[in-house]
């Protein structure tokens, strides 16, 4: 650490090592540095869906890569994600002002008997970071209210945490109530949390299990573009 | 060094801990989502019938169905209110089973995490955490509890607010965090950060270690890196049985009694002194836990090679990756 790297001038920064440094901000959670480079970008005539991609959701790309492999942990994502919000929060209105492409809505939220909503959280929030539309249930959720928000919300998936072993079962009593409903086909269900495996994803009817948050986002973009060309190849 | 856990080692050796109370109450007919500690209220005789059948199983120690009696997990329950009296009833039942089977065992008051995240990362309050814990160990003293037992915590902040609390109900502690991720805690704290912190610790528990996360080679060698240490207060292990499967719609733990054999078998080697299991592990898993335990001899550490070949590829290279830390994580792209 020298004092010179500490004295870096964002808005001297050209366009090739800002977004870089944006990066590295994210990494490191600084939320005004965030907003900063955010603004600059703008000034600069970047489109917002282009300052989305490129400097926010690639930046939060690098952190989901470390924490997947256990470099970065939850303090430190959570750092990230915040910063990644307050970026958000400036685009979010000009985004839907200028019509950028929508990846798709989910969703989410802890089971029934479940308080723990980290890992829900960042997953959220990682997923609106990718470019969905997300709605989070909260905590402490019943089969009711998944059905009511897939009602309501019309959404292309389900995500379902749990962090305890007397709650993760309840993901299953979620899944079996919208097989016999007949709904289980009209959405993708994706199951996290720690206690969780791949195989105790696929024995209670999920589509997948997500180790993580990176991993969720990587997740739900596979089945989106799956489901585009199912749709295209029906259509 | 005094205190009920010390002089009992200081007579066995080692002792035996209890297996599962959450998935052990699946098996009796807990629904996922229920919150366990109801039923000290309204199925007590389940309770008494759980706390039993540890018994007779031969432990020395067991923990009370109270782990998530708080303020903030039994909100969900619309029973905030009622935590210390379930603390308590957790408590005396175990009093209860214990004079039922006319056996001793130590009784450890479970302690679990409040599930909110702390300040600054979280809303939680430190001051709010210990007052919830207070509650819940007050309930616990009160019930007839010998020791309290602060268990699968992953943060710094959240273990010292649970200790301050038990301070406060001028109980004597143990204090287990869940190293489920790769060797760290949920929150990145490792095995080291652990030693250190009970290590400076004024107020010291009677023991530490590690409960629940990521199967039994993880545990071994959680507790391998802990003992690398040379730790003064006596070391726990309480570790899944295997992994979390679904057989015919029931959950289901992969690690068979045998295997938990093993693995109490290389914990004691590997340097803990309490040993028993968490989520997945049944009497039958204690019998021959204990079986084991009194038949072989104390060996030497076992070796990552053993741990490997005995219990399973674990989750994670001991060393092999580094937290990132603040300060360093900076520029790091430049190369």
């Amino acid at each position: 650490m020298t004092d010179e790297e500490d004295d870096i001038i964002l808005s001297e920064l050209p366009d090739d090592e800002l977004v870089p440094q944006m990066h590295d901000d994210l990494y490191d959670g600084l939320n005004e540095e965030i907003v900063e480079g955010v603004n600059i970008l703008l000034e600069r005539g970047w489109m917002p869906y282009k300052i989305l991609t490129e400097a926010l959701v690639e930046g939060m790309r690098i952190v989901g890569i470390d924490f997947r492999d256990g470099i970065l942990f939850v303090p430190e994502v959570l750092l990230s994600a915040n910063a990644m919000k307050a970026g958000m929060k400036i685009l979010k209105p000009l985004l839907a002002e200028t019509g950028a492409p929508r990846m798709g809505k989910m969703v989410i939220g802890t089971v029934k008997g479940d308080i723990h909503d980290i890992g829900k959280n960042l997953v959220s929030m990682m997923l609106e970071g990718a470019g969905f539309e997300v709605i989070d249930l909260g905590i402490n959720n019943p089969v009711e209210n998944y059905l009511e928000a897939m009602d309501a919300e019309q959404p292309d998936i389900l995500g379902m945490s749990a962090l305890l072993t007397t709650t993760m079962p309840y993901m299953k009593v979620v899944i079996d109530r919208l097989k016999e409903l007949g709904l289980r086909d009209d959405i993708i269900v994706l199951v996290g949390g720690a206690p969780l495996n791949e195989e105790f994803g696929k024995a209670i009817g999920a589509d997948a299990y997500c180790r993580d948050a990176a991993v969720a986002v990587e997740t739900a973009k596979e089945f989106m573009a799956r489901k585009h060309n199912q749709m295209m190849a029906t259509a | 060094m005094s205190g009920i856990i010390h002089d009992l080692l200081k007579e066995k050796g080692w002792l035996l801990a209890d297996g599962a109370t959450g998935t052990n109450l699946f098996n009796m007919g807990l629904t996922a989502g229920e919150a366990p500690e109801l039923w000290n209220r309204d199925q007590p005789e389940k309770i008494l019938a759980l706390y039993e059948s540890f018994l007779r199983a031969g432990v020395d120690m067991f923990l009370t169905n109270s782990f998530g009696c708080n303020r903030a997990r039994l909100n969900l329950h619309e029973s905030a209110d009622d935590c210390f009296e379930l603390a308590e009833m957790s408590a005396s039942l175990a009093g209860e089973a214990i004079a039922r089977q006319n056996c001793t065992a130590i009784v450890a008051g479970s302690i679990g995490p409040t599930g909110e995240i702390m300040e600054p990362l979280g809303t939680l309050t430190y001051a709010r955490a210990v007052e919830y814990f207070h509650e819940q160990a007050e309930g616990l003293k009160s019930g007839g509890a010998d020791v309290l037992w602060i268990e699968t915590i992953s943060s710094r902040e959240e273990f010292l607010a649970a200790q301050e609390a038990c301070q406060l109900a001028g109980m004597p502690w143990c204090g287990t965090m869940s190293f489920d991720t790769v060797g760290y805690t949920m929150m990145g704290i490792t095995p080291r950060d652990l030693v250190e912190l009970v290590s400076e610790m004024d107020n010291k528990p009677e023991g530490f270690g590690a409960n629940c996360g990521a199967g039994a080679s993880d545990m071994i060698l959680t507790l391998l890196a802990i003992s690398e240490l040379n730790p003064e207060l006596p070391v726990i292990a309480k570790g899944n049985a295997g992994i979390p499967q679904i057989k015919e719609g029931k959950i289901h733990y992969s690690g068979s009694p045998e295997i938990m054999a093993i693995y109490a078998e290389l914990a004691r080697n590997a340097g803990a002194r309490i040993i028993g299991g968490c989520c997945g592990t049944t009497p039958q898993h204690l019998e021959q836990m204990k079986t084991r335990l009194e038949r072989t001899p104390m060996g030497p550490k076992p070796t990552h090679e053993e741990v490997r070949e005995l219990l399973g590829e674990p989750s994670f290279t001991p060393g092999g990756k580094k937290r990132a830390k603040a300060g360093n994580r900076r520029r790091r792209q430049k190369k």
